[in-house]
């Protein structure tokens, strides 16, 4: 029992260090930001890394999810609700949530596990110290230009893939399910609300910077050898997954709840 | 600007009266611990300004880790380090990328930056604190890969490059700035005698053209006769002994001696 308490208690203690730590580590990355227009082509370099590596990633998830979604959607409707409302129950989920959230975990993933392997792997081989003895600090020329990239490029990414989610919810509808072009296109405008697109780009702005934190720290805090990475690499995935989680109820609440609701 | 003394008494503790006067590197009473292994305990060393000094001992007696202590790449638990007078333990962030200015550091495993190419690898600091154009950084970039005998790597990835030529591709990076100072981590370790060797020679050629103080950790026995003005063996977490190569040699110091013959008997153990 003591031993459990204890546990529980080394659990806790290193949570709030790596919670205090994580803070510190984003007030310096902040702090590096305005040194963003010198440090622009390592900006450029990750916003492409992070743009054209996804995108298949991005076009692959969100045309399915849209097709699922008109499927799932039509199953829950027919013999109660209209089928000119299809096209509004797609975009709606599409942007306020399946978009931003589904694209923050699936491509998210990819470049948070992409920044834990690279930073982790600096680490252990002494690039990040090579770096520090040459006087130039890791935090600006590693973790701003990653941590900018992929907050500007999420967005992005969800909407090209609410887009496509849309898209691929159109194609499902009148392939497959048997509505018809003019009434999932009716269905789309009716109830057309901007606050849902603009709510969803604020979560996933957040979410970007969720993502990118969780790479870099885990990345700068890798100890150990090739064992160490992966275990680095694993943790900042699954503390991304977890904290965009958390973060998209809270997010929820403060813009759905009680900014966007007069 | 005062003169400095280069010429102080050592005192039997390896101390100087005055540290801030000393032109060198003065290491007072350095203590570092990692968990329950009390690495470094009270280590004290002088390295003078101009000479090349080469720190022995065995493999985890924390060699390295009193290099890093020196740049501040780790922090000591205790102790007080000055650099030309200068209290390395207390300077803030931007007064230490300062003195990092005068620092070149050749890592045991070169740590050349795997995403760029060799030329961008020596033309960094370049990039990052001088105004030279492009043009001029490449060009001083394979001036010094020239120096220390590579040739056509520029446009390649480390990856691409055989230990030997990292470890030599790291040193250029060392020197592209004109150090006062090269730290060097090992720099025969995992190389071929005659590699080895080759490396050697870039070392001593460095001191001579360069003039540059230079701190090496190894425990490669030749390599450190070779290269050393003066040595300076680490063992339980102090430095147990400093004497020219020529002293090193005819010392009857026990763990010297053991150190150097190879022996698994006597005061430093086998395991």
């Amino acid at each position: 029992m003591t031993a459990l308490i204890g546990n529980l208690g080394d659990l806790v203690i290193g949570g709030l260090r790596s919670t205090g730590r994580g803070a510190i580590l984003l007030r310096s990355i902040l702090l590096q930001l305005r040194f963003s227009w010198r440090m622009r082509a390592e900006i450029m370099e990750q916003m492409q890394v992070v743009a054209i590596g996804s995108l298949p990633l991005v076009i692959t998830t969100s045309v399915f999810v849209g097709a699922v979604t008109a499927v799932q959607a039509v199953y829950q409707m027919q013999a109660y609700v209209p089928m000119k409302f299809l096209g509004v129950m797609i975009s709606k989920s599409v942007f306020i949530e399946l978009g931003p959230v589904l694209i923050a975990l699936v491509v998210g993933s990819r470049n948070c596990a992409s920044y834990a392997a690279e930073l982790g792997t600096m680490k252990v081989t002494e690039q990040l110290d090579a770096m520090e003895i040459m006087a130039i600090d890791p935090v600006r020329y590693l973790a701003m230009p990653r941590f900018l990239a992929s907050v500007l490029m999420l967005p992005i990414a969800t909407i090209l893939a609410n887009a496509v989610a849309i898209f691929g919810g159109y194609l499902a509808s009148v392939f497959t399910l048997d509505v018809t072009s003019s009434t999932f296109i009716e269905g789309l405008r009716l109830f057309y609300d901007p606050l849902d697109l603009i709510g969803g780009l604020i979560k996933s702005l957040i979410f970007g910077g969720i993502i990118a934190m969780s790479g870099i720290y885990f990345g700068f805090n890798t100890e150990g050898g090739a064992e160490g990475v992966g275990k680095a690499t694993m943790t900042a995935v699954v503390g991304s997954c977890l904290s965009i989680l958390v973060a998209d109820y809270l997010l929820a609440i403060v813009l759905f709840q009680i900014i966007f609701n007069k | 600007m005062e003169a400095r003394d280069t010429a102080l008494p050592l005192l039997p503790d390896q101390r100087v009266a005055d540290p801030a006067s000393f032109a060198g590197v003065v290491i007072e009473g350095v203590s570092k611990r990692f968990g329950s292994k009390q690495v470094l305990d009270g280590t004290d060393l002088l390295i003078r300004k101009g000479e090349t000094l080469v720190i022995i001992g065995r493999s985890g007696e924390g060699k390295s880790v009193l290099l890093k202590n020196i740049v501040r790449l780790l922090e000591p638990d205790a102790g007080r380090i000055w650099i030309e007078g200068q209290e390395v333990t207390g300077l803030n962030q931007r007064d230490l990328m300062n003195l990092r200015k005068k620092f070149g550091f050749l890592f045991q495993g070169a740590a050349l930056f795997d995403s760029m190419t060799v030329c961008k690898n020596v033309g960094l600091m370049l990039e990052e604190h001088t105004d030279l154009s492009a043009e001029q950084i490449r060009s001083r970039a394979c001036e010094c890969l020239a120096l220390v005998g590579l040739d056509n790597v520029d446009d390649k990835l480390p990856s691409a490059l055989s230990g030997g030529m990292k470890k030599r591709a790291g040193l250029a990076r060392a020197i592209v700035m004109e150090p006062e100072y090269i730290l060097y981590d090992e720099p025969t370790t995992g190389l071929d005698p005659i590699t080895g060797d080759a490396i050697n020679d870039l070392i001593v050629k460095l001191q001579k053209e360069l003039g540059v103080t230079s701190i090496v950790v190894t425990h490669d026995m030749p390599s450190a006769f070779k290269i050393a003005d003066r040595m300076a063996m680490l063992a339980r977490g102090r430095i147990q002994f400093t004497g020219t190569v020529e002293e090193v040699r005819t010392t009857d110091h026990p763990m010297v001696r053991q150190f150097i013959e190879g022996n698994a008997t006597g005061p430093l153990g086998a395991f």
